[in-house]
């Protein structure tokens, strides 16, 4: 079958592979199921060498990567679990059911641990919105997260919103969910019986979304691609919510010894990893399977990615009260698998055999891909220029230019759109450098901060994706939580070229070295390559979802909206100002140019800043805590001014200072008149008074004052103004 | 003194409502929607969510539920009836309470703090209050403004109007485009009463308000009537 394998994304040599396993030519449906197992995709296999290596381990990781999400141990019998993956190409082909269906397979992952999902984040990206039709996937997107997240009842709590030409025809589209469990709770993994039954529940299987993996995720797109679509699937929340409180309650009631969700490659995934996981066999029977479609092939069957599916593995003598359970909530329960001895999945189509394959072959056996890495020629060229963007006419209207940057701007157009105070733990939300939640019955508060920059990741992979987790270490610190984990997005273009992949392991070595720095492991990961079109590759974006532990919780925890007249301003930062403009929003605004090599993360003065905001948060000493980052002090002095709704006065006149944007900086506002005795500085940070709030506008230096009211109707008003007549 | 949390299968806000209820000192317990028989309960609340996924106009499908049948009883022997968000919706389709709730304007959900002026005390939600106070509560739905013919609400009781800060109603803070700015009505006897902001998630001031909790308090020391 030279053709088909080729039609399904496979390699000659990938296609060998697959006979020398079998020791005979695959049956269709066997050939189905290896083209999306060993898709990029579903086996990282481009990526996993370069994955082995990054820092995992810590004595809260209860389970670390490769889990159906990554599980920290948050003390007193609670744990957390975290996941994050891309619905890229679906959200470009049918962006309302792509990002929808994004967050429903992201719960179902955590799910899989047992843990109730409480809380979302998505990170998006888009073209500029002058273009129309990134309008309409802007606008296709948000509708879908809010259309999916708001109905099944899990709060999406904020996120990040970017844009840049290179999305325009491949938008990015992250979800990141956090769940919580009883420490009991947790779905074992691993040893299975013989004669265990592998159960389906859910919704019954179509064939929408086959091929999803392999053809969208794992390939590079053009404009035709749209013709794509029955490639994706369709979401529906009302069942996912029934999915949820189903699982939720066999795993309260321990009736069950395994749990996997159906993503991406459907059934032939959630088997063969189901088998492989535990090193046993499956007996897998088609004819059980309940379906909406008439004539459905075994292979159709096999790899659909209909959604609201999950495959529970319970003991024999737990069937009926498992089945019980789905019958309550109202959904179907059926028995489709029985677990054997052996390695081998067997596939019974009636009495007929439609695949028999080592299940570990399926889920681990991928052959490896050595792509090779090299230097793209670029780099050197904006290494060789500095980044020295002309001064502002004036600091007020360079300042009024930057608020009204899309990517700047307030996301209140997209997260008023979700809600995000579902479950009554959201006591930061969206708006601020990170979400914090209440834990319920607990003392213990969860913050989550997600962050990407594209811009700095181009000019510098390793130090982009380094500064990134300082970055989001600092936006969780802020709110009072310290930092305990984390889980990566990587979003890359075609790692076929060398400069992409050299571009992916500058950054995975990046990340390395700055979760080693601040000792934070690292517990999932999510790779997503072929982010490019007939306009060239995406810029490396690299997307940190931080995790942290508030216990207890802060009683004030600082917000953006905490400034009162009369408090005093601070900056706390290293010794010297360095003025950092390498792919700085005010660069991009002056005069577009995308140039220099953005400063290095400090470990020594990160880790000392992050310590000390920690301090300041977790000592209710500051009203506001925030950390300095795109637009630079400027834009995060006028952004605590527009949402406190109070001016300011600062002494800083050097515009250098103002809108360059060094790390490790976070500003203060407290009415305490002792700051820098109130914490321990160490020997890196300095806590310098720099101003005051009051009055109704911002004075920086003696430029000319800007009127908070005027800022935030500019601020406001960027999203809403460019996204008007677009009424769904 | 017990309130039924009822439980559609797209009931998404049941344990919100149930922790907030115990807080204000109620006994709350989730009812599964295929109970019929409430006979056991002081009061019911409806909570929000989408009850069957309101692929369909929502609480289309849930008016035929069987826990209708005991929400009835309970409306009809004059004790307090609460619906929430979806919960409104199902009272409306149900037909317990006038008109009916429609996409809003703009066809945005709506999720945001927003102010809402008592002008009835005379509900079981509002008892507490007083004419004329204004509260803060978030507004969190798709399907809010609230929509019937002008003889329609005057067959019920308009407990809550959207407005300022200040108590001013206008078309500006009407988010949703409701008729006569309705976020809260009641039937005339003010024991069934639709509400289509969230009190429970105001109900802390952890949370950003703790206006919703007169609300509540209300809605718990109704619990002895009829």
């Amino acid at each position: 079958m030279p053709e088909l394998h080729h039609e399904l994304g496979m390699t000659d040599l990938e296609y060998t592979a697959v006979i020398d396993t079998l020791n005979r030519e695959p049956t269709e449906a066997e050939l189905m199921m290896y083209s999306l197992m060993w898709s990029e995709h579903c086996s990282y296999k481009s990526s996993l060498p370069h994955l082995r290596d990054l820092p995992s381990d810590g004595p809260q990781v209860v389970v670390g990567p490769g889990g159906g999400a990554g599980v920290v141990d948050l003390g007193g019998g609670w744990l957390a679990a975290l996941r994050i993956e891309s619905h890229n190409h679906p959200s470009f082909v049918e962006p309302y059911q792509g990002a929808a269906t994004g967050v429903g397979g992201i719960l179902r992952d955590v799910l899989s641990m047992g843990a109730r999902p409480i809380a979302l984040w998505n990170q998006i990206r888009f073209g500029e919105l002058s273009d129309p039709r990134v309008r309409y996937l802007f606008d296709g997107v948000v509708s879908g997260i809010a259309g999916y997240g708001n109905a099944v009842g899990v709060p999406t709590l904020g996120g990040e919103v970017a844009f840049e030409p290179c999305f325009e025809a491949n938008p990015l589209v992250n979800v990141m969910c956090l769940g919580i469990l009883r420490s009991d709770d947790l779905v074992p993994s691993g040893s299975l019986d013989n004669g265990d039954v592998a159960v389906l529940l859910g919704a019954p299987t179509g064939r929408d979304g086959i091929g999803g993996a392999s053809i969208l995720a794992s390939a590079s797109f053009s404009e035709e691609d749209v013709s794509k679509r029955p490639a994706v699937q369709v979401g529906d929340p009302f069942a996912a919510k029934k999915l949820i409180e189903t699982c939720l309650e066999l795993a309260s009631r321990r009736l069950l010894v395994g749990l996997q969700d159906l993503g991406a490659a459907g059934i032939a995934c959630a088997a063969s990893e189901t088998a492989a996981g535990a090193g046993s066999g499956m007996d897998l029977a088609l004819d059980a399977m309940p379906r909406r479609e008439d004539r459905m092939s075994p292979a159709e069957l096999l790899v659909s990615e209909s959604q609201e599916r999950m495959l529970a593995v319970v003991a024999i003598a737990d069937l009926p009260a498992a089945l019980e359970v789905a019958r309550r909530w109202e959904i179907e329960a059926s028995p489709v698998g029985t677990m054997t001895a052996g390695g081998t999945l067997r596939v019974f189509d009636g009495d007929s055999i439609a695949a028999e394959v080592p299940a570990e072959s399926l889920a681990d056996g991928a052959p490896v891909a050595s792509r090779p890495a090299a230097k793209p020629g670029y780099i050197d060229e904006v290494w060789a220029a500095a980044a020295e963007p002309q001064a502002p006419l004036d600091v007020g209207g360079a300042l009024l230019g930057l608020l009204d940057q899309p990517a700047l701007a307030s996301k209140a157009w997209v997260y008023e759109q979700y809600d995000h105070m579902l479950g009554m733990g959201t006591v930061v939300g969206p708006g601020h450098d990170g979400a914090l939640l209440r834990l319920r019955g607990t003392q213990k508060g969860l913050a989550v901060s997600t962050d990407g920059n594209s811009r700095r990741c181009l000019l510098d992979p390793r130090r982009g994706t380094s500064r990134l987790v300082f970055e989001a270490a600092l936006n969780v610190a802020v709110t009072g939580a310290k930092p305990i984990g984390l889980v990566d997005n990587l979003n890359f273009g075609d790692p076929e070229q060398p400069g992409v992949m050299w571009q992916f392991v500058e950054a995975v070595a990046g990340l390395s070295d700055a979760c080693r720095s601040l000792e934070i492991p690292i517990v999932g990961g999510n790779v997503s390559f072929y982010n490019s079109s007939d306009s060239g590759d995406i810029m490396p974006t690299p997307v940190i979802a931080m995790l942290g532990l508030a216990d207890p919780m802060p009683e004030t925890p600082p917000r953006l909206d905490a400034a009162t007249d009369g408090m005093g301003l601070w900056l706390i930062a290293g010794g010297g100002d360095v003025p950092d403009f390498a792919a700085s929003a005010y660069a991009k605004l002056m005069d577009g140019e995308l140039v220099g090599r953005p400063l290095p993360a400090d470990p020594v003065l990160g880790k000392g800043v992050i310590d000390v905001a920690l301090q300041l948060a977790g000592g209710g000493h500051a009203a506001v805590v925030h950390d300095i980052s795109e637009g630079g002090l400027a834009l995060a002095l006028t952004e605590i001014c527009m949402m406190s709704g109070v001016g300011a006065k600062v002494d800083i006149r050097d515009w250098r200072i103002l809108f360059g944007e060094a790390p490790h900086r976070v500003l203060v506002a407290s009415d305490r008149s002792n700051l820098a005795d109130l914490v321990d500085l160490g020997d890196a940070v300095r806590v310098t008074p720099i101003g005051r709030f009051g009055g109704d506008v911002i004075h920086f230096g003696d430029a000319a004052p800007i009127a908070v009211v005027e800022a935030a109707a500019v601020w406001r008003n960027a999203i809403p103004r460019r996204m008007a007549g677009r009424s769904r | 003194m017990s309130v039924a949390v009822v439980v559609y299968p797209g009931t998404n806000c049941e344990r919100d409502v149930m922790h907030a209820l115990r807080d204000v000192g109620a006994e709350a317990e989730l009812v599964w929607h295929r109970e019929e028989d409430l006979s056991g309960f002081e009061g019911v609340v409806l909570p929000g969510g989408f009850a069957h996924g309101d692929y369909l106009r929502p609480g289309a499908i849930a008016r035929f539920s069987p826990v209708m049948k005991g929400i009835e009883e309970l409306a009809e022997a004059g004790k307090p009836v609460l619906g929430i968000c979806n919960g409104f919706q199902v009272l409306c389709e149900a037909g317990l309470l006038p008109g009916a709730l429609v996409e809003n304007r703009g066809l945005r959900f709506i999720c945001r703090f927003v102010h809402v002026r008592i002008d009835s005390t005379d509900t079981v939600l509002t008892r507490a209050t007083r004419l004329g106070q204004v509260l803060r509560i978030p507004l969190n739905s798709y399907r809010g403004s609230y929509a019937v013919e002008s003889a329609g609400v005057e067959s019920g009781l308009v407990a809550m109007r959207y407005c300022d800060e200040a108590g001013e109603v206008d078309a500006e803070h009407n988010l949703n485009g409701s008729v006569d700015s309705v976020a809260g009505l009641a039937n005339q006897r003010g024991n069934v009463v639709g509400f289509m902001p969230h009190p429970e998630r105001a109900s802390d001031r952890a949370l950003g308000s703790g206006d919703g909790r007169v609300l509540l308090e209300s809605f718990v020391a109704a619990l002895g009537d009829a």
